[in-house]
């Protein structure tokens, strides 16, 4: 029985996802097969050859691949699952928004952001904001699974599978891309940084939020994350949002600065290494999960953590 | 015309969920619920549509149990029209069955526009907008954060990684909505006592006639592993020094 996985990329390079996809799918079958759907994805679909254990690499492309319409990989990958007992896909905003349609015309359940496969067709997730932890075993001869992957490690490089490029579907006819806005940024990206620094409603405005959190995130090499609150007052781009309904990281070190720590803050951060807070409510709920906590101003805290770390070079 | 916002009755969203100990879900005897937050904000679309006069009537509707009549009462004194409830009371639906119920439901509604919530807070599967857009074969725009629907279509800004995507669908279509696409209004008192008399008209699941034979098992649900106790630290100096030292982050 072989798997597919759907690969998260940007055309020119794999994101990490995909190892981490592969990884999950190594758990179901040894016969692991990566679509890449995009355009001009060349690049990305030589790297996903190089992933280690993976068979085969499917080429598609075309712009409403690339633009991520749900309907264009409904036509691409429904018809591909005939050879598959399997579809794995990140839980990225691609992956929410095109596997349960996938999921809908195959007439299977959707396992959703699967944190565990225990085997071919157990998987473990998450539910009530992470607060319970689900094990279903579905009954669907074919599954499709959206998998979280800052549950899985990453694949190892070492493959050398070939790229094969199919077919892209026409192009919906119900549904056009208008227009698209995404920020470049020269930060590691938030789900998979090592260091992630997130600002909360404490700082009042964008320009707070500019100058206290941003020069920590670059001094640390950090990507930078916020809370709802901070997101909604617009103190902070909407895709920096931590939580149940926002981004769920996982870094080795997540610093939280004036933030309170409600359920849906923590359903997308409890699962880092190391948890630091820095609230000046030394009974903020954020300090019950915090391995280090600071009870202190951040207006004082943040410039003397700038000082102490320059004072103690890396 | 019609828009249709499903709305699902759920743990309110300020509990913290208990795991039972026997392991076979979460406690929910006795404990608040409430429309989905993201449902609330569908409702609210579809009540600022009809306030500008795009939307002339707002069918809700919830498949679940007895009392997720509240739930339809909370959407009336919103503002809808008209609530349907299918009434589901020994059962869990999963995200396909509750999608197979809404087609039948849009079959006998006929909207143009169907509102729902990007995800539900309690199954957190993020699933049956897009399950029925699939199923009706009509468009999808998911996690919108900006609607405008004119001429035909529906033109939605969606929150995706990274920032910001517009795409224009054809109606009929299928519209999930995020967080910031609105803040939903409180119903008033005398709105409240309207809505008890607005029309809510409840069908048992098995008359709707649709397939919601469960695809997966619970075989347990469980305690996420507890963080261990972490410690408070005095200064900034300190903590630079525990994160180099002791947790050899830095
Ligand atoms: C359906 C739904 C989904 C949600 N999803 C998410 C989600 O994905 N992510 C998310 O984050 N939230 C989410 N929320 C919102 C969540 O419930 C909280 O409202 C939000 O996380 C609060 O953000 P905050 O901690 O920044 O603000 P607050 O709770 O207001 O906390 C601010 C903190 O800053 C501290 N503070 C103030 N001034 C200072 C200072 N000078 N120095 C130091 N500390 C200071 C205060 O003591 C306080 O603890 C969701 C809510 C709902 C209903
Ligand atoms: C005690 C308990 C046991 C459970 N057991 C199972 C189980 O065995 N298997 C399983 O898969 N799930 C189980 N669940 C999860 C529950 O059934 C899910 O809520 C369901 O699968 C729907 O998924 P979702 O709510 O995450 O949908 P989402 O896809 O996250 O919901 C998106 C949107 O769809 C609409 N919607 C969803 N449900 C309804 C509804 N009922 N009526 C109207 N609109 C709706 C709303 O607009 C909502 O915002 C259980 C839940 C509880 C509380």
């Amino acid at each position: 029985m072989a798997v597919l996985v759907i690969a998260d990329h940007d055309n020119a390079a794999l994101k990490d996802n995909t190892h981490k996809a592969v990884t999950a799918a190594q758990k179901i079958s040894g016969d692991i097969d990566v679509l890449v759907a995009g355009q001009g994805a060349q690049a990305a679909a030589d790297a996903a050859g190089k992933i280690e254990g993976v068979r085969k690499v499917l080429l598609a492309e075309s712009a409403e691949l690339d633009q991520g319409l749900a309907e264009a990989f409904e036509a691409l990958v429904v018809p591909l699952m005939a050879n598959y007992d399997a579809v794995l896909i990140p839980s990225t905003s691609l992956g929410k928004n095109i596997a349960p349609r996938i999921a809908a015309k195959l007439d299977v359940a959707q396992i959703s952001d699967a944190v565990e496969v225990v085997d071919a067709n157990t998987f473990v997730r998450p539910i009530y904001a992470g607060n319970a932890l689900e094990t279903v075993q579905s009954s669907d001869a074919k599954k499709v699974i959206t998998v979280r992957p800052t549950a899985f490690k990453a694949a190892a490089e070492g493959g050398s599978a070939s790229v094969e490029t199919i077919a892209a579907p026409a192009a919906p006819a119900k549904v056009k891309f208008v227009e698209q806005q995404i920020v470049q940024s020269e930060r590691p990206e938030l789900g998979a940084a090592k260091i992630v620094v997130s600002g909360g409603r404490a700082m009042g405005s964008a320009e707070e939020f500019q100058r206290v959190i941003e020069p920590l995130a670059d001094k640390l090499g950090a990507a930078v994350g916020a809370s709802r609150a901070a997101v909604d007052a617009g103190y902070a781009p909407n895709d920096y949002q931590v939580g149940q309904t926002g981004k769920v990281v996982a870094p080795d070190l997540y610093i939280a600065v004036g933030i309170s720590g409600a359920i849906q803050h923590l359903a997308g951060m409890k699962d880092s290494k190391v948890i630091v807070a820095i609230n000046k409510d030394g009974d903020a709920p954020i300090f019950q999960i915090a391995d280090y906590g600071l009870v202190a101003d951040y207006k004082t805290a943040v410039p003397e953590l700038m000082s102490a770390l320059d004072g103690s070079a890396k | 015309m019609k828009v249709l916002v499903p709305v699902k009755r759920v743990i309110d969203y300020n509990v913290k969920p208990r795991v039972k100990a026997d392991q076979t879900g979460v406690d929910l005897a006795n404990v608040k619920m409430s429309m989905n937050p993201f449902d609330e904000i569908a409702v609210e679309e579809a009540v600022r549509l009809k306030e500008k006069g795009v939307a002339t009537e707002i069918v809700a509707v919830s498949v679940g149990p007895t009392q997720a009549q509240e739930t339809l009462r909370t959407a009336l004194a919103m503002g809808a029209d008209r609530a349907i409830l299918v009434q589901a009371n020994d059962q869990d639906l999963e995200p396909l069955a509750v999608a197979k119920v809404l087609k039948a439901i849009v079959a006998e509604e006929s909207p143009e526009v169907v509102l729902l919530g990007k995800q539900a807070i309690d199954g957190d599967n993020n699933a049956v907008g897009q399950m029925l857009a699939a199923l009706l074969e009509w468009p999808q725009a998911t996690f919108a954060s900006k609607i405008e629907i004119a001429g035909g279509a529906a033109k939605v800004t969606r929150e995706v990684d990274g920032g910001l995507q517009t795409i224009e669908a054809t109606l009929p279509a299928v519209i999930t909505v995020d967080l910031r696409l609105n803040e939903p209004r409180y119903a008033s008192l005398p709105n409240i006592m309207k809505a008890k008399k607005k029309p809510l008209d409840v069908k048992e699941l098995a008359s709707v006639g649709a397939d919601v034979a469960s695809r997966l098992k619970v075989l347990k649900v469980t305690e996420p592993a507890k963080r261990g106790g972490g410690i408070k630290v005095e200064t900034a100096q300190d903590l630079v020094m525990k994160l180099k030292n002791e947790a050899g982050v830095l």
